[in-house]
């Protein structure tokens, strides 16, 4: 069963570049998905889309339901408390601790205190940072607080998270220590999309690939490799 | 309870914030201070000229003299047409015995000189002092008692009024311009500066969207925020003006060059001017809160 549906999907920007051209895909539930392909070829663009930071031009976008191509402004947290989003630079609350960055994501729903205190350790817990709940982000490794950003975006139990290019800030080891983290979360039945450049990783991970080229996608391998695909 | 808890969450979030971005809300509190200090002696200054301007126009009598040789009834028959003439607040007679008595108690010069007059050698008339409601129709009034029968001179500082109540009249229309003013240009500037600040936190804003905060969940803080900044700033200008109140009136003994000239009692003046002061700083703070934030949630 599809969680993501896109269809005849294009997204041309104001300056008249065009990213995506006439894009379909289907993403089912619990799958992990690499998104790779050379720079300016339209990953972010794509995945963007997805949590609705961009709009398409034209073309239809069902993610687990939600019409995103035609969700108001006002509309899109309705879609973000259904995914979880990390990125390259973390996105943290830099004057709030651990704790408090991974239980904002549950205080706008307004949760009892109790509640989001176990949920928040729990989560902790699952990145391995419940040691580290006090600290602030700046007092952290680079991987500790991808973890974090992790932690944040799964918090709410998403039944899927979309991942920018995690790693890419990050040396091997830790790369190698956030996938296991991510894959963890994958085999608990979170469907996972990630955008990376990295070649090891999806090497090693051997999961669904789909190569994007000008705007279009080029290949689609199930359980695959690119080490041959000269990008 | 979801609503208390979320509404709980901005109070705390919004006064954290303030601490922790404490650099940027000194800035915006110092803003605040800063005009309100400006504003609160504007409107010192308008309230004690008003206030002087109904002093000086409660004061004006209009001054009847009647003629020399009218008898007891003629004078009642003065005092019934003036109790008809319609505007006319209050009037009192002073008959000239009581008017020679009180001049020649005043001074030994008067006295010597009044008591060589005989009784019909005497200058001095009875005269009705009348108060008038409106002092724009003071005029009006004054020349209706002129045309009684028996009045000799009417005198109530004629021009002199005129140019008095034209003046009040300017100086109360420039006073409220200039507090409106002020108060409008002080919302923009302080709009401005928290909008600066805001914009330092345009990623925190991003990050709070990320995690699904609805617009609303996203604004509230902020507006919290902008009303604690506007109450922190007006703490300083209120303690100013309720010392600097006092000062002024003690120093002043109440009075302005002569006692004609009152200042406003500072109770309970002062604690009315805290409110609006107060009242000012926090509308003004949420204004420019909202303003700034309802700017990034644009995308």
């Amino acid at each position: 069963m599809s969680l993501i549906k896109m269809r005849h999907v294009k997204k041309q920007y104001k300056n008249g570049v065009t990213a995506i051209y006439d894009l379909d895909l289907d993403i089912h539930k619990g799958e992990f998905v690499f998104v790779i392909g050379p720079t300016g070829c339209g990953k972010s663009t794509l995945i963007k889309m997805l949590y609705r930071e961009e709009r398409p031009t034209s073309g239809s976008i069902d993610v687990g339901g939600i019409d995103v191509a035609a969700l108001k402004n006002r509309k899109v947290y309705v879609l973000r408390r259904r995914i979880g989003v990390v990125f390259q630079d973390f996105k943290l609350l830099q004057k709030s601790t651990v704790f408090e960055n991974v239980a904002f994501a549950l205080e706008v729903y307004g949760l009892p205190k109790d509640e989001i205190y176990t949920k928040v350790i729990k989560v902790l817990d699952l990145v391995g940072l419940k040691h580290k709940a006090k600290n602030y982000p700046t007092e952290l490794s680079g991987g500790e607080q991808q973890r974090v950003a992790i932690a944040r975006a799964i918090v709410n139990g998403p039944k899927l998270l979309i991942c920018d290019e995690p790693t890419g800030n990050l040396d091997e080891g830790t790369s190698m220590e956030i996938m296991e983290v991510l894959d963890a979360i994958n085999q608990l039945g979170t469907t996972i999309i990630m955008v990376t450049h990295d070649t090891d990783i999806v090497n090693r991970m051997k999961k669904r690939v789909i190569l994007l080229n000008a705007g279009r996608i080029v290949k689609d391998y199930k359980k695959g490799t690119y080490e041959h695909e000269n990008i | 309870m979801k609503t208390f808890r979320i509404f709980g969450r901005n109070v705390r979030d919004s006064v954290k914030s303030v601490f922790r971005n404490f650099s940027l809300s000194l800035a915006s509190i110092s803003c605040i201070t800063i005009t309100l200090v400006v504003v609160s002696i504007a409107i010192i200054l308008s309230v004690n000229v008003n206030n002087f301007a109904t002093l000086v126009e409660r004061d004006v009598t209009i001054v009847a003299f009647l003629d020399l040789d009218v008898t007891r009834q003629e004078i009642g028959e003065v005092e019934e047409e003036i109790n008809n003439i319609p505007g006319v607040e209050s009037y009192s007679f002073e008959g000239k015995e009581d008017i020679s008595k009180a001049m020649m108690e005043s001074s030994a010069i008067f006295k010597n000189i009044m008591e060589s007059w005989n009784k019909d050698e005497s200058p001095i008339q009875d005269t009705f002092q009348v108060k008038v409601e409106d002092i724009n129709k003071i005029g009006n009034i004054a020349s209706k008692i002129k045309k009684i029968e028996n009045v000799s001179i009417v005198k109530y500082g004629q021009g002199m009024i005129e140019q008095l109540i034209t003046i009040f009249d300017v100086v109360k229309k420039i006073s409220y311009g200039l507090i409106l003013a002020l108060v409008i240009v002080t919302a923009f500037l302080i709009a401005n500066t928290i909008k600066i600040t805001i914009f330092s936190r345009k990623r925190e804003i991003e990050i709070m969207r990320l995690v699904g905060a609805s617009n609303l969940n996203i604004k509230i803080p902020f507006i919290f925020e902008g009303l604690f900044l506007g109450v922190l700033g007006s703490v300083l200008p209120i303690i100013a003006t309720i010392y600097g109140y006092y000062a002024l009136y003690d120093g002043f003994d109440g009075q302005v060059i002569s006692p004609f000239i009152k200042l406003v009692s500072p109770e309970p003046f002062i604690y009315l001017l805290s409110f609006v002061l107060v009242l000012i700083g926090i509308l003004v703070g949420m204004f420019g809160s909202y303003r700034a934030v309802k700017k990034y949630l644009k995308i």
